[in-house]
C-alpha cells in the first residue's frame, strides 16, 4: 500500500452516517417482498424486456441529494469522496434497488474528468437529471478506445450497446469517433433520432438496450473520450464492485439465515460443514472484496496514479464474489432455491450479470498481468 | 502492508524516526549460516546465537516489546508496537526466533500471570534470553484441543505433572513452555489449568525433549515427556480450572485475532533466505522457461500469479479495515480470518511456484541447479504447517462459521 493514503481509507463519519442512512431509508422503503412483487410479474423465459422501477422512491433519493454526491463543488454538487459513494452504492446494491443511481454516478466521473467541456452536462446531473454511458459496441469489448458511432456536424449516428438503465434515464454520454478522434457526447435520450432498443434480459433489476443514433444531435463534452473515460474507470469499477458486495452480503445473510432454520436430519442444515464451510468462504471472499474496493475508492481520492491497478483487483475480486455468492446461495437453500418464488433469484440474476459487467475477472487480471508482470511477447 | 506514517500520533511519529535511524546503523548483516524459512525450523545453535543476537539488539534498542509497560521490561509506550514492525520489515531485518513468547506466552503472560511473575519472566522473552515453547497439543489431543490428558496432581504447595505433548515447536532450545494440562479429570472444560513451567533446568529431571523430524526433512518440533515434574504453585496463571479462558488468550494471539500487536521483524533478503510472496513468484516465473519462453508469458500462469497478488493486496487491506470500525459488522469477523487466509495464500502460492518452475521443480536444496535454491518446494512443504498448526483451515472454518455467522456448533 502507498503511503499516501489515509488508514481509515478516508471514510469519514459523514461518510458512515451516508451509508448507515441509506441502509434504513431502503430497509424501510424498500423490502425484498416488495422488489419482488415489483420487478418479478411475468417468469416467461420469452417475456418482452421490462424495467420495472419504483420512480417515486427513486424521486426521493434524488431529493436527498444522492445522484450529485460526486459532483465536484465547482459544478454544483457535494463532491462527496468516491469512498462516501462506495458506501452508498453498497447499500443500493445490497437492496438491489432496481434505479439508475449507477449509471448516473458513472457518467458523473467520466465527465467530471472532461474539464470545462463537461461543466454543462455535470450542472444537469447536480439538478437532479440521471444519465447512462453509452461506450460499448455490440462485441462488447471493455476497452475504452473502441466505439461503433460517429459523429460529424453534432450529429451522432451508429450504435451504442450494453447502455445500463437505459429506460431510466434522461440522458445518455455516448463516445464516437470524429474528425479529431474519440469525443464524448452528451445527447439527450428524448431526442430525435435516438432509438433506444431494449435487451431482453436475465437480471429482473435492471434494464439494458442498445441505443440506435440517426442523426441524432448532440453536444460534445470531451476529444478525448479515451482519456476521461480511463480516468473515470477506476471509481466505475470500484462502484459496481461495492454493489456486489453489498448485494452479496444479502445472499449470504439470506442464506445463513436459512440454513439456521431449515432443520433435515434432526438438525439446522448449517450444522453440517459441507453447508457451513462454503458460507464461511463466501464471507471471506466478501470481506476481500470489500476491503480491496475501498483501497481502489481511496486511490481514487488520493492516490490516482495507483487507482486503476487497485480497482483492477478490487472489480477481478468483486466478480468472482459475485459468482461465487451466487452459486452457494442457490445451491444451499435446495429445491426452493430453484424456485422463481424465491427470492435468491433475483440476486443471483443481477449478480451475474455485473459479474460481467465492465470486465469480468479473468479481463481485469489480464489487466493487471499487463500492469504488474509486463506485457506478454 | 497496512500501516502508514500520514496518521502518526506525535509519539508514533517521533519513534518511527528512531527505528529508522536505529535500524540503519545496526542490521546484522548477511547471517554465517543457512536460515530456516521460519523460526519454527532453528535447528542449531549457530542459527539460533545469530538470531538470538538480533533479537536482543533490537529489545535494547527499544523495538521488542515496546507496548509493554516498562515495570514488565517493555517500553511503556503507546500503540508503538506495529510502527516497529513496519520499520523493521521496511529495513528487511532477520525474523525475531522467540516467536512462541512474543506471539503467545508474553500476552497470556501478561494478562493472567502475577505481578512478580510477569517482572520475573517478560524481560528475558523480550530480549530472547529466553527461548519459549508451548504445550498445548498430545498424541490424544489435537484439534479438540481440550481433551488433553496431562495431569497435574497436587502435593502440599506443589504441584506434580504428568503428561506427553507433541509437535512441541522449540522445545529443543526452550527454557519456558507455557503449558494447558488438567487439574480435574471429572470436567472437560473446567478441568482445564494453566502453566508456566522451567523445561530447559528440569531437562533430565522429570522433562524429556525428542526432536520429531518435518515432512522437509527439517527438524523444530519435539515431543516433551514429562515424569512427575515438580513446579510451584507460583507457576500457575489466572484461578485453577481457568486453563481454558487463558488458552484462549494464546490461541486468539496465535491466530493474529488478540489485544497486543505481537513483535514481527523479517524480509530479509539474502542468499539463505526465502519468502512466499506473489512478487517472489513473479520473479520465479520470469526466471523459468515454457516451451521455449519465459513462464512469465504464459497466459494460464499469469492469471494464477495475479489472483495470489490480488488475495494478498486483500489481505492486507482487511488487516487495514479490520481497525475501521465504520466498515465492520461483527467485531471478530476480520481478525478470525487473518490466520485462515495468510495460510492458504501462502500454500496456494507455492503450489504455483512448483508449477512455474515446471521440471526444475524437482530439484531440492542439496542440487546447485534448483530454482531459487529450491527454497519453493521447501516452501509449498512447509505451509501445510501452516494450514495445520494454531488450528487447522477445517477448524478456523468452524469457528467462524460458528462464531461470527453464527451457526450450529459442529461437535
Ligand atoms: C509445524 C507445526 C508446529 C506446531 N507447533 C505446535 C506447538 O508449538 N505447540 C503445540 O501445542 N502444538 C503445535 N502444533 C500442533 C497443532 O496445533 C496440531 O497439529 C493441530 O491443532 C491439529 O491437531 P492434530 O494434529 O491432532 O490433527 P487432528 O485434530 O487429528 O486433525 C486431523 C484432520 O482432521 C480435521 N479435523 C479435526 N477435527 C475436525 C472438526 N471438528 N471439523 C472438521 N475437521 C476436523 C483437521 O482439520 C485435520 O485436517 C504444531 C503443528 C505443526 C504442523
Amino acid at each position: 500500500m502507498d503511503m499516501s493514503q489515509p488508514d481509515n481509507f478516508g471514510f469519514t463519519e459523514e461518510a458512515a452516517l451516508l451509508k448507515e442512512s441509506a441502509r434504513k431509508f431502503l430497509a424501510d422503503n424498500f423490502p425484498t417482498e416488495k422488489l419482488h412483487a415489483l420487478v418479478a410479474d411475468d417468469p416467461d423465459p420469452e417475456r418482452m424486456p421490462g424495467a420495472h422501477w419504483d420512480r417515486e422512491l427513486w424521486q426521493q433519493m434524488v431529493e436527498l441529494g444522492w445522484t450529485c454526491l460526486a459532483v465536484p463543488e465547482a459544478a454544483g454538487g457535494v463532491g462527496m469522496p468516491v469512498v462516501a459513494v462506495a458506501g452508498l452504492v453498497e447499500e443500493v446494491g445490497r437492496a438491489a434497488f432496481p434505479c439508475p443511481l449507477l449509471a448516473t454516478l458513472n457518467a458523473t466521473y467520466a465527465l467530471a474528468a472532461c474539464g470545462s467541456g463537461g461543466e454543462a452536462a455535470l450542472a444537469e446531473i447536480a439538478g437532479g437529471t440521471s444519465a447512462s454511458l453509452a461506450v460499448t459496441g455490440q462485441d462488447g469489448s471493455w476497452s475504452v478506445g473502441d466505439s461503433a458511432v460517429k459523429c460529424a456536424d453534432g450529429r451522432l449516428i451508429g450504435s451504442a450497446w450494453f447502455v445500463q438503465d437505459a429506460r431510466k434515464v434522461e440522458r445518455l454520454l455516448v463516445s464516437a469517433q470524429d474528425e479529431d478522434g474519440l469525443g464524448l457526447y452528451w445527447v439527450a435520450v428524448d431526442a430525435e433520432g435516438v432509438d433506444l432498443r431494449p435487451d431482453a434480459i436475465v437480471d429482473l433489476t435492471r434494464d439494458q438496450a442498445h441505443v440506435v443514433f440517426d442523426n441524432a444531435p448532440a453536444q460534445r463534452v470531451s476529444g478525448d473520450a479515451a482519456a476521461a473515460l480511463g480516468a473515470a474507470m477506476p471509481a466505475i469499477w470500484s462502484l459496481l464492485a461495492a454493489d456486489i458486495a453489498g448485494a452479496a452480503e444479502w445472499q449470504l445473510q439470506t442464506t445463513v439465515e436459512y440454513v439456521g432454520t431449515r432443520q433435515q436430519f434432526e438438525r439446522p442444515l448449517g450444522f453440517f460443514q459441507a453447508v457451513k464451510h462454503p458460507l464461511v468462504d463466501v464471507m471471506v471472499q466478501i470481506d476481500q472484496t470489500r476491503s480491496l474496493l475501498y483501497n481502489a475508492a481511496c486511490a481514487c481520492d488520493t492516490e490516482p496514479a495507483a487507482a486503476a491497478r487497485y480497482a483492477h483487483m478490487a472489480k477481478a475480486s468483486a466478480s468472482e464474489t459475485a459468482a461465487f455468492a451466487s452459486g452457494r446461495s442457490v445451491q444451499l437453500h435446495g429445491g426452493i432455491g430453484f424456485t422463481w418464488e424465491c427470492f435468491v433469484h433475483l440476486y443471483f440474476k443481477r449478480q451475474k450479470h455485473s459479474q460481467m459487467l465492465w470486465g469480468d475477472a479473468a479481463w481485469h487480471r489480464a489487466r493487471l498481468a499487463d500492469m504488474l508482470i509486463g506485457t506478454a511477447a | 502492508m497496512s500501516e502508514s506514517a500520514a496518521k502518526d500520533t506525535p509519539e508514533q511519529a517521533q519513534f518511527r524516526e528512531h527505528c529508522r535511524q536505529w535500524l540503519a546503523d545496526n542490521h546484522p548483516g548477511e547471517p554465517p549460516v543457512r536460515l530456516p524459512q521460519s523460526p519454527l525450523e532453528i535447528m542449531t545453535t549457530e542459527q539460533l546465537d545469530y538470531l538470538q543476537a538480533w533479537q536482543k539488539a533490537a529489545y535494547d534498542a527499544g523495538l521488542v516489546g515496546c507496548d509493554y509497560p516498562e515495570e514488565v521490561g517493555g517500553g511503556g509506550r503507546n500503540d508503538c508496537q506495529r510502527v516497529a514492525n513496519a520499520e523493521m520489515i521496511r529495513a528487511r531485518t532477520p525474523f525475531l526466533p522467540n516467536v512462541i513468547g512474543l506471539g503467545m506466552a508474553a500476552p497470556t503472560v501478561f494478562y493472567h500471570g502475577q505481578e512478580a511473575l510477569k517482572q520475573r519472566l517478560l524481560p528475558r522473552l523480550f530480549s530472547g534470553e529466553d527461548i519459549w515453547c508451548q504445550g498445548f497439543s498430545e498424541p490424544g489431543a489435537g484439534s479438540d484441543l481440550a481433551s488433553v490428558q496431562t495431569f497435574a496432581e497436587k502435593k502440599g504447595d506443589k504441584w506434580v505433572i504428568n503428561g506427553h505433548k507433541v509437535w512441541t515447536s522449540l522445545a529443543h532450545f526452550a527454557e519456558w513452555m507455557i503449558l494447558l494440562l488438567r487439574t480435574d479429570k471429572s470436567h472437560k472444560y473446567d478441568g482445564l489449568s494453566y502453566f508456566v513451567v522451567p523445561i530447559r533446568s528440569a531437562l533430565g529431571k522429570g522433562v524429556t525433549v525428542r526432536p520429531l523430524i518435518k515432512i522437509t526433512g527439517e527438524t523444530g518440533f519435539n515431543e516433551v515427556i514429562f515424569e512427575d515434574l515438580e513446579v510451584d504453585d507460583s507457576f500457575r496463571l489466572d484461578e485453577l480450572g481457568k486453563g481454558w479462558q487463558v488458552a484462549m488468550t494464546t490461541l486468539a494471539h496465535e491466530r493474529g485475532a488478540g489485544e497486543k500487536v505481537t513483535p514481527r521483524s523479517g524480509g530479509m533478503k539474502s542468499r539463505s533466505t526465502h519468502s512466499s510472496t506473489s512478487s517472489s513468484l513473479i520473479e520465479l516465473a520470469r526466471q523459468c522457461q515454457r516451451d521455449g519462453r519465459p513462464a512469465s508469458e504464459d497466459a494460464l500462469l499469469r492469471d494464477r500469479i495475479i489472483r495470489q497478488v490480488i488475495r494478498e493486496e486483500g489481505l492486507a487491506q482487511n488487516q487495514r479495515r479490520a481497525r475501521v470500525a465504520a466498515l465492520q459488522d461483527h467485531p471478530a469477523r476480520l481478525p478470525l480470518q487473518n490466520k485462515l487466509l495468510s495460510s492458504e495464500i501462502a500454500q496456494d502460492t507455492g503450489a504455483i511456484a512448483m508449477e512455474v518452475a515446471g521440471a526444475s521443480a524437482s530439484l531440492y536444496l542439496g542440487d546447485d541447479n534448483a530454482p531459487a535454491g529450491g527454497q519453493w518446494p521447501m516452501a509449498y512443504m512447509n505451509s501445510y504447517g501452516m494450514t495445520i498448526a494454531a488450528g487447522t483451515s477445517e477448524v478456523q472454518r468452524n469457528i467462524l462459521g460458528e462464531r461470527v455467522l453464527g451457526l450450529a456448533k459442529s461437535k
